[in-house]
């Protein structure tokens, strides 16, 4: 069941992504910001948690999952650590995400040519 | 021609009803990443008994780490240009949007070329990200603070 609740979240965020895409003309660039924002507001509003529990994968991997973590983590560090959360607390939450990107994205750009569009 | 008058000729030519196609392109495509995220999950639970958490940061590396070698190989970005959004709203588009010009920019070198064009778009979903928290930071630590 978690799969089809992955297929069919994820697809529709995709799908509402894709939909802004061809009624808006905004760049992928903007589309991106926008859903780790929208990420960041729904798990502030208390939503995204739900969202979770439907969609498993479908609502963790889209990058308003990314905004939900950053969201998150700063809620747990606030908690624990008190004001030095607001500051410390995002990127801790998404430190895994954004550093496995930075290494292998690296790394790819060692590896591999640029192709000829 | 002008080429302001070539794009509104192209504008004229395209037909306007892909739109529905590439919806359920992009549909299906993300959905089909979604899932393979979740597949990746439950074999690394079972297999190397990991908490809810970890299981989901590694699914991310994982996912980011596929992303980096298919956009190395050429085959994501071939990908992206039918799947749209499909390909751009998950994390693996992310990892796209950090690989992808990097290897195009590769040629400028490792300090102008390879280290800032990783944060073409990346840097912007990140300061965004950050700043977004940071102020929903504030307004929980006031709430939670005084309020309640």
């Amino acid at each position: 069941m978690e799969y089809l609740s992955s297929f069919l979240v994820g697809g529709t965020l995709c799908l509402i992504g894709q939909l802004i895409i061809e009624k808006t003309k905004l760049t992928p660039a903007r589309i991106l910001v926008g859903y780790v924002i929208a990420g960041v507001v729904l798990s502030a509003l208390g939503l995204y948690e739900h969202l979770l529990d439907i969609g498993a994968s479908g609502a963790s991997v889209p990058l308003t999952g990314f905004g939900h973590i950053l969201a998150k983590a700063t809620r747990e560090a606030i908690d624990k650590d008190g004001l030095i959360g607001i500051f410390t607390g995002s990127l801790m939450g998404a430190a895994g995400g954004i550093e496995s990107a930075v290494i292998f994205s690296w790394l790819a750009a060692l590896v591999f040519k640029a192709k000829k569009k | 021609m002008r080429s302001e008058d070539y794009g509104k000729l192209v504008e004229e030519k395209t037909p306007n009803s892909p739109i529905v196609k590439d919806c359920f392109i992009a549909f299906v495509v993300g959905g089909a990443i979604c899932c393979l995220g979740q597949g990746i999950k439950d074999i690394i639970t079972m297999l190397f008994d990991l908490d809810k958490e970890s299981a989901g940061t590694w699914t991310t590396i994982i996912l980011v780490f596929l992303s980096a070698l298919f956009t190395g190989i050429g085959w994501y970005d071939k990908l992206a240009k039918h799947a749209g959004a499909g390909t751009l709203v998950p994390v693996t588009g992310f990892a796209n949007a950090m690989a992808s010009p990097a290897i195009e920019f590769k040629k400028e070198g490792l300090v102008l070329g390879i280290g800032p064009k990783l944060f073409a778009v990346a840097g912007s979903v990140i300061v965004y990200g950050t700043v977004a928290s940071f102020f929903y930071g504030i307004i929980y630590y006031v709430v939670t603070t005084f309020f309640l």
